[in-house]
């Protein structure tokens, strides 16, 4: 039997991929997959007892080693903010290729607490910060130094002790270009770097805490129990940044969501699944509605969502509970079963918990994720009218019926602001500066070409076309890579007054391997990484669904 | 030092900021970014050129043709480069074309650098009493090296080169003489033990 891949058209709206949650193709889990049998070690630990100092941590194997240079600075409680405008942070990182020698990491101290305003090298791969989550921090602190174990109730409902508030790379500051290193077999998932950072960054905050609270009462200090460490994941918190991310990298988006619809895909079409594997998906999926159950936001929509969420997968258990595991093509029958029966939320989740078995499957689109997006750059100029009429109408169907003439639909602009220069969204209506507006209206701009298109002969070629239409460049551009890349656009308007920006960062971010997504506004949201995963001493032998284990 | 991707980043911002459309400032990004990683002093060419850039005062070409003569203004590098780039499968059939006067040349020379990937071909560019060979966007032959501002070339020649070896079939013969030497002779012995068929492989 063969099944079709899921439509772009349904796929790519905004309000499905909000809808998406961590899977075995996650980034943060293959990069563990990747590195478990790297050597991990702690090459320096040069804090004070207030634990202010520096430190430096590394993987290496054969010839390679990545070095992640930590920098933990006093910062006054009225200094400290999440916001990406904030200049000073609890402690800063960058993960060095190689060994750093004394040198380079007094340079990396002139520039890495500096962060943006800082100028980093093409040694540096990524560069990130991260405050405290000072009430846990506290806390924590507390309870070891007077001899006693965290109180677990409490540290899963947050769930780490730092929260980094930006994760940079591939070229930003002066940091290496991913040209450097794309060819290393090690990294060629995507952002394994920046999961690298994030993992070490982990660890230095256990160690961290585990230096004060020795320092702050040495008697009666105990070390954080590991098995309580490994609870704990690294927190972010994110805000537009990561929006025009997915719109300017189309064959990039395109692959991951392509991987994980074809592994859907090949999941539906087995014939016979066994019980083992019926068996771990129905385990999966049960121990994973304790993390639904300790998902905490003050978000309206979001627990709506979760609500929703956790009601539709109490139906599918017990659905599950009376199903057949023997009959043929299970997992189709159980999808087709969901995509009636419960909301968007839960069956991206179950599509999640599909690949937990299939680990056949699954590794072989791990390495397929990344992209170079300037092979597809140029534009076929010697194709014509006709055919570029065909692309639109065939991919933009939906988009092709909206009214930009309507002010609902045209309502926002994207833009960078000046003293940051990130990425903004503001109401044409209301704030100054949508002359500025950046080329990311691609709904409103595929809509103006198709105008245009329909009223130009048919046999002109597009390097015709271009010489009076050049202002549409950039969608004609998109136009002929979405012929190649069906899932590279989002195919909703991301400037209606509808919009919910915190759908295209949570989209990234699960393919991150983030969960339990905390919106703060429409416009930002905190999430946590590596929360159950191995520490690193534990990389050579671990349960590679460390994900579905919490701390209570 | 910058890297490739701030080039990239700041040429496109900076071209938007002057008047070119977003696509053309994407364009622009990525041949500044080509220029600067084959050792070319694109940034700086480029800043020169915004800072006086006004649309007006160039010449924008639209269709290119053999002979592209300019009475009184310069050319345009980014327009002839862009039209350039977007016509040359059509450009190909002429062999050979020339412009007259083109501003800021090293500009045009990153454009007609895609161009040579695009057609599968090499192009020879000749700017004024400088030659280069573009080797489809893989690398870039001249005899030009100086990291400075290039405001003008009065001419531009440009030769599509036929996919042509560079040696004889001599110098090829010769060549593999030399490499047979790595082969070992064979007999019916290892035609029968060692290439998996029989001696004869008719049905």
């Amino acid at each position: 039997m063969e099944v079709q891949l899921r439509s772009p058209k349904e796929i790519m709206k905004l309000s499905r991929l909000g809808c998406f949650h961590q899977s075995k193709l996650s980034f943060l889990r293959s990069f563990l997959e990747e590195f478990k049998d790297w050597k991990y070690s702690r090459d320096l630990f040069e804090l004070n007892k207030e634990g202010y100092g520096r430190a430096v941590y590394s993987f290496s194997k054969k010839n390679r080693t990545y070095s992640l240079v930590c920098f933990a600075n006093e910062l006054k409680d009225d200094e400290r903010s999440d916001r990406v405008i904030a200049t000073k942070w609890d402690a800063a990182f960058a993960l060095y290729d190689g060994i750093p020698n004394k040198q380079d990491i007094e340079r990396l101290n002139e520039n890495v607490p500096m962060q943006e305003v800082g100028r980093l090298s093409y040694k540096e791969l990524t560069l990130s910060r991260a405050n405290r989550s000072v009430r846990l921090f506290n806390e924590v602190v507390e309870s070891l130094s007077n001899g006693r174990q965290p109180d677990k109730n409490i540290l899963s409902k947050v769930g780490y002790l730092y929260r980094t508030t930006a994760v940079y790379g591939s070229g930003k500051f002066g940091l290496a270009d991913r040209f450097r290193v794309k060819n290393r077999s090690e990294i060629k998932g995507p952002f394994r770097l920046e999961m690298m950072l994030v993992y070490l960054v982990r660890q230095f905050t256990f160690d961290q805490i585990n230096h004060i609270a020795k320092n702050k009462n040495p008697k009666r200090f105990v070390e954080l129990d590991s098995e309580i460490a490994k609870g704990l994941g690294i927190g972010n918190s994110t805000g537009l940044g990561m929006a025009p991310f997915i719109v300017n990298h189309p064959t990039l988006l395109n692959n991951w969501v392509l991987a994980r619809e074809t592994i859907l895909k090949q999941i539906r079409e087995i014939e016979k699944v066994d019980k083992d594997q019926f068996n771990t998906f129905l385990i999966c999926l049960k121990k994973s509605i304790k993390n639904v159950k300790n998902w905490n936001t003050d978000s309206d929509f979001q627990k709506k969502k979760i609500k929703e969420l956790f009601g539709d997968l109490e139906k599918t258990i017990k659905y599950l509970d009376t199903i057949k595991f023997n009959q043929k093509f299970l997992f189709n029958e159980i999808y087709k079963w969901a995509e009636n029966q419960v909301c968007d939320e839960c069956l991206e989740y179950l599509v999640s918990i599909f690949m937990e078995p299939f680990d056949e499957i699954v590794n072989n689109f791990k390495d397929k994720m990344s992209s170079d997006e300037d092979k597809y750059f140029t534009i076929p100029t010697e194709r014509n009218i006709s055919e570029l009429r065909d692309i639109l109408e065939k991919n933009y169907s939906d988009i092709l019926k909206l009214d930009f003439s309507k002010k609902e639909n045209n309502h926002n602009f994207w833009f960078i602001s000046k003293n940051k220069e990130e990425p903004r969204l503001g109401s044409r209506f209301e704030v100054n500066g949508s002359e500025l507006e950046q080329p990311l209206a691609i709904a409103r701009d595929i809509k103006k070409l198709y105008d245009r298109v329909i009223v130009t002969k048919n046999s002109l070629s597009i390097a015709e076309f271009l010489i009076e239409n050049n202002d549409l460049r950039h969608v004609v551009r998109r136009a002929f890579i979405i012929e190649k890349f069906p899932y590279s656009e989002i195919l909703d308007n991301t400037i209606g007054q509808k919009l919910m920006p915190i759908d295209m960062l949570r989209f990234k971010l699960s393919f991150f391997g983030a969960i339990k997504f905390d919106p703060r506004s429409d416009k930002w949201l905190r999430i946590c990484m590596f929360q159950g995963a191995p520490l690193p001493h534990q990389l050579n032998n671990f349960d590679d669904k460390w994900v579905y284990e919490t701390l209570n | 030092m910058r890297s490739l991707s701030e080039i990239d980043t700041i040429s496109k911002r900076a071209s938007k900021a002057k008047g070119f459309s977003w696509g053309v400032s994407e364009e622009i990004g990525k041949c500044v970014k080509h220029l600067e990683l084959f050792g070319l002093p694109g940034l700086k060419n480029l800043n020169q050129y915004l800072k006086i850039y006004d649309q007006n005062k160039f010449q924008q070409i639209k269709l290119i043709s053999k002979s592209n003569l300019s009475e009184n203004k310069f050319h345009c590098p980014i327009s002839s480069g862009i039209g350039f780039l977007d016509q040359i499968k059509s450009l190909e059939k002429l062999k050979s074309l020339e412009f007259n006067k083109i501003a800021y040349p090293i500009l045009f020379l990153s454009f007609a650098s895609r161009a040579s990937e695009v057609l599968g071909k090499k192009i020879l560019l000749k700017l004024d009493e400088k030659e280069f060979i573009l080797n489809f966007n893989q690398s870039i032959f001249g005899n030009y090296s100086k990291n400075e501002i290039w405001e003008n070339a009065n001419s531009v020649l440009i030769n599509f080169l036929d996919n042509n070896n560079s040696f004889s079939d001599d110098e090829w013969k010769e060549m593999t003489k030399f490499a047979n030497e790595t082969f070992v002779e064979e007999s019916d012995e290892l035609k029968e033990k060692s290439a998996g068929a029989g001696l004869t492989d008719n049905d």
